[in-house]
């Protein structure tokens, strides 16, 4: 294991009946780092985090956390903790309590226990609220009670189930903040499972993005979206134009590398089309161009004046772009 | 429409108000064996006054609880790891499994008691299985005894327990266990700290639901007690239908009422305050 790899998995497999949830995954997690595991329902990705908090046996394989193998132990004695996706707060038990929860399981003192509770209810702005119930919390703070709850114990390894999935847009940006802030100035190493790609990009250090039980690439944000190893991380990650590049090959090309012109451009690559359709989103317009011989591709443009989109439906565009705009694929 | 309301209103009027006042009017009456009925009506509390100075009756009020409650604990100890299994069992066998638990109602109560009656008499299979196993030499007396009580009431009321409890472990989020678990808690901690109190409310309702009618239970104590049992509904059955002392039976009716008010009133709290939304 890589002197600084604080989770090594290796060759894991989760079988359920006929189905492969997890198929031979290897993965290596660095200390300290914000890892995302992205991708669509059914990917095995929230397998594989239970498999990590201990929820759930491997039928194959070895997890390694701090060097330690975990084949057999139970979740209530690995220095994981989780953050669960409905929180799971104790209902019958106020913040304070729920927080302190696994502190009295280690038997820690009352005075200590008190100690490390405010701590964790400061750092998530939680300490006013320390005796009301969960039913008297609203979904954010819920969920920060619940984060206080799994790093008080200060665990190796934070294990977040879709953190972002149960809050409105306008608080999950705020949150997403909250809590790359809070990983930095921990320092713990969080695994976040995801299937929502922005929340990945924004918020990760390195992601995987999960395929049918099995990983199709693991890089930085930058790394899976300038560089993707196949059509299913280009098309996954953001919008892609994917092109046959010849002898079965495919090319990846981002719609925001491509530039639309009124006239004949000076560019590397030079196509020439029509506008099918324009779906503007406020900071870009993304257009559908559709090519002499029927393809039809994306182009994306930023609204970078307030003036408006000088293009138009039907109308008659050029397409340029250089020649290093597009990745190729391996498969 | 308002007399569809009124409809209910009708059916307590007449078949629980009616019959309530009439009890209580013969309680306040004397007895008369001379006329029809045998009561001298007036207004007297000389018939309360007698239940609760009187020792045959101190007695059988204090029996009645004691027999009811350790039925009941009985009942609970039985009962929660029955509902337990039933909610841990899989979604598609807990129907069968509830079922299994309500069957016994499709048949008469009171035959089901008359059955116990054959299981536990002398030669009953009960004292067949122990001769034949070597545990005991002779017939052990199981009927007729306080132990036949116990069993009866347990055996009767064991639905009462478990449907309710089962309510409300069926209710409990899975992933707070996991969570607990997660959290440093073996399954026994998380089993005490979690499950436990969050079935409260279904370990309340179920003891009530089996304490309440037990106090006053007649055809168990009458058919599987002995004469020394003493449980304060066939003391009424006897005061009526031996004595033929209306008033004083009667008197025993309103009083049971009464001591059962607390218990109901705790139980229809605890039930209304679980529907609360949250």
């Amino acid at each position: 294991m890589n002197a600084d790899a604080i989770v090594s998995i290796s060759g894991i497999t989760r079988r359920f009946g006929a189905l492969t949830a997890v198929d031979h995954v290897d993965l290596e997690i660095r200390r300290g780092e914000l890892f995302a595991l992205l991708g669509g329902s059914g990917c095995g990705k929230t397998t594989l985090l239970r498999m990590l908090a201990g929820f759930e046996t491997p039928d194959e394989g070895r997890i390694l956390i701090d060097g330690q193998d975990m084949t057999g132990v139970p979740p209530y004695r690995r220095p994981v903790n989780m953050m669960f996706q409905s929180y799971a707060l104790f209902p019958h038990m106020d913040v304070a309590a729920n927080v302190g929860y696994g502190l009295r399981r280690d038997g820690m003192p009352k005075a200590e226990i008190g100690r490390r509770v405010g701590e964790a209810l400061e750092q998530v702005r939680m300490a006013d609220h320390a005796a009301r119930r969960p039913a008297q919390l609203s979904g954010g703070q819920r969920q920060r009670v619940a984060l206080a709850r799994a790093l008080v114990k200060r665990p190796k390894l934070l294990l977040l189930d879709e953190p972002l999935a149960a809050l409105d847009r306008k608080l999950r940006e705020g949150t997403r903040f909250e809590l790359v802030r809070l990983q930095e100035e921990l320092g713990v190493t969080f695994v976040m499972v995801t299937h929502d790609q922005e929340e990945a990009m924004s918020m990760a250090s390195r992601l995987a993005v999960m395929n049918r039980g099995r990983i199709e690439q693991i890089g930085t944000p930058h790394e899976v979206y300038e560089r993707p190893v196949s059509r299913f991380v280009a098309g996954f990650i953001g919008d892609a134009n994917i092109l046959p590049a010849g002898d079965g090959r495919w090319l990846a090309l981002r719609p925001e590398k491509i530039g639309l012109f009124a006239e004949r451009p000076v560019a590397d690559r030079v196509e020439q089309g029509r506008i099918v359709e324009i779906a503007y989103e406020g900071d870009r317009s993304l257009h559908r161009v559709a090519l002499a011989d029927e393809r039809v591709l994306l182009v994306s443009s930023a609204n970078v004046t307030r003036a408006g989109n000088p293009f138009r439906r039907g109308q008659d565009v050029w397409l340029g772009w250089p020649a290093d705009a597009g990745h190729e694929l391996d498969a | 429409m308002r007399f569809v309301i009124a409809l209910p209103y009708a059916w307590l009027a007449i078949f629980f108000l009616l019959p309530f006042a009439l009890v209580l009017t013969i309680a306040l009456g004397s007895n008369d064996p001379d006329s029809v009925p045998p009561v001298a009506f007036g207004l007297s509390l000389a018939n309360f006054k007698l239940l609760f100075t009187d020792d045959l009756y101190l007695a059988a009020w204090l029996s009645s609880i004691r027999i009811a409650a350790t039925s009941t604990l009985v009942t609970l100890l039985l009962g929660y790891p029955m509902a337990y299994a039933i909610a841990r069992a899989a979604p598609r066998r807990q129907p069968l499994l509830l079922m299994l638990v309500i069957l016994p109602f499709w048949t008469s109560f009171l035959i089901r008691i008359y059955a116990w009656m054959g299981l536990l008499s002398s030669n009953g299979i009960l004292n067949q299985v122990l001769r034949a196993t070597g545990l005991v030499e002779t017939p052990g007396t199981i009927l007729g005894t306080e132990w036949a009580v116990h069993l009866g009431i347990v055996y009767a009321y064991l639905p009462f327990m478990v449907l309710p409890l089962y309510a409300a472990l069926e209710k409990l989020d899975t992933s707070l266990l996991e969570a607990a678990s997660d959290l440093g808690a073996s399954p026994l901690t998380a089993f005490l700290t979690v499950t436990l109190p969050l079935s409260l409310p279904g370990v309340v309702a179920g003891c009530l639901l089996v304490f309440i009618p037990s106090v006053g239970e007649f055809v168990i104590p009458d058919l599987l007690g002995g004469t020394d049992t003493l449980m304060i509904g066939k003391v009424l059955w006897d005061e009526f239908f031996l004595n033929g002392d209306w008033p004083l039976a009667s008197a025993v009716a309103i009083c049971l009422l009464v001591l059962l008010v607390g218990p109901i009133a705790l139980f229809q709290r605890q039930q209304a305050r679980s529907a609360e939304p949250r």
